[in-house]
């Protein structure tokens, strides 16, 4: 079973497939898919915040973005924290508001900061933290974080395209490059009626 | 982790360019012994892990940008690997000292042996040793608990693996009484 290296790495894919369990942002029947497992408080996943957000300005109606978390509590104390904010915040239909200002706010994620933001979204405070405090969201996390170990995520964040582990650099023109790469061979495969450009 | 992984991939292969290591010991193989300190007065050998799954991860170099990732990342997996009662150990060719202070400021929870003198010699057991870079191999073994390999994997130098490979091994182990429950290391 011993795999002998060339330059090149295998390709991880993802073992989850992408449901309704999921936080999708786009149409559901984009031809493309982009799923990111991230942590709130990692500085890279900060980076690549605004990159993503280029990245579906420029893609538009073709992408679907999904994000799973993948929070690595002994390197970053408030990620596990944050990302039940985020959670709980999702049952109330504000994931995404929440995730943005998690990734914008990254220096404060103290309990006190998250009751803010969920103050600022409109929802009760006390109860998001109630529930941040008891782990409400932690069974789904932790399903989050285990489907990443599982489809090869070796750091934060990873990203998969079309099911498939992204290796490339991190910024806007690679990852673009890489989406219409993939639509390119998809078209060419199964779907040879959709070949508008990004 | 940095958003430039292609860029730090292409820096290990020019920091490390001779890919000169044996080939690395496959399945079935018997795992050959080793005694390594873990830190500057603790000896760690294969025999402690007898009746248990290990897990040996052979990584290049301390605070490298790659291999801090892959032990951060393997820190946190550490609970899903102790469900199949498995141990993680890490090793380089770097020194107790380096080791000491690496995983003090990495948090880490498994213990990081020191493949130091003779430079490089359990790697060279395993067949992972690039005897003209320095340094090991990025490889990955799961051992049984009769010393045997189960699987291995040697991932490009630049390459962080990840554990998904890790994780099927232990899957695949055969079935054994219930693992013993793990106290946290460290």
């Amino acid at each position: 079973m011993t795999f002998d290296p060339d330059s090149s790495s295998e390709n991880a894919s993802l073992t989850m497939p992408v449901s309704k369990r999921d936080h999708i942002q786009g149409l559901t029947d984009a031809p493309l898919t982009l799923v990111e497992y991230g942590d709130y408080e990692c500085p890279a996943c900060g980076q690549a915040y605004p990159i993503i957000k280029a990245i579906q300005h420029a893609a538009g109606k073709q992408l679907r973005f999904v994000f799973r978390n993948f929070p690595l509590v002994n390197a970053h104390p408030y990620a596990e924290h944050a990302a039940e904010a985020a959670e709980s915040a999702g049952t109330r239909g504000r994931f995404w508001e929440m995730h943005d200002l998690l990734f914008e706010n990254q220096a404060g994620l103290e309990d006190q900061q998250l009751a803010q933001y969920a103050m600022e979204l409109g929802l009760d405070a006390r109860t998001l933290v109630t529930e941040v405090r008891e782990g409400r969201f932690t069974p789904r996390i932790r399903e989050d974080f285990i489907s990443g170990v599982k489809s090869g995520v070796n750091g934060t964040p990873t990203f998969f395209i079309n099911g498939l582990r992204y290796d490339g650099d991190y910024d806007a023109r690679s990852i673009l490059g890489a989406l219409e790469g993939s639509r390119a061979s998809q078209s060419k495969t199964r779907r040879p009626n959709r070949s508008r450009s990004l | 982790m940095s958003l430039k992984r292609q860029t730090n991939q292409k820096k290990y292969t020019r920091l490390y360019p001779k890919r000169d290591s044996a080939k690395a010991l496959s399945a079935g193989v018997r795992a050959p012994d080793f005694s390594l300190k873990s830190t500057p007065d603790q000896t760690v050998s294969l025999a402690d892990f007898r009746g248990q799954p290990l897990i040996l991860a052979f990584f290049p170099a301390d605070w490298s940008p790659v291999c801090g990732d892959q032990m951060t990342l393997y820190n946190e997996i550490l609970p899903e690997f102790q469900k199949f009662g498995a141990e993680l150990m890490g090793i380089s060719v770097d020194g107790v000292w380096c080791h000491t202070a690496f995983a003090r400021e990495r948090k880490l929870h498994f213990p990081l042996l020191s493949d130091f003198e003779p430079k490089g010699d359990v790697a060279q057991a395993y067949g992972v040793y690039r005897k003209s870079d320095g340094v090991t191999e990025r490889a990955l073994f799961v051992i049984d608990g009769n010393g045997l390999i189960h699987w291995s994997y040697v991932s490009p130098i630049g390459v962080n693996p990840g554990a998904a490979g890790i994780l099927a091994a232990l899957e695949t182990l055969p079935a054994k009484k219930k693992p013993k429950s793990q106290k946290e290391a460290v």
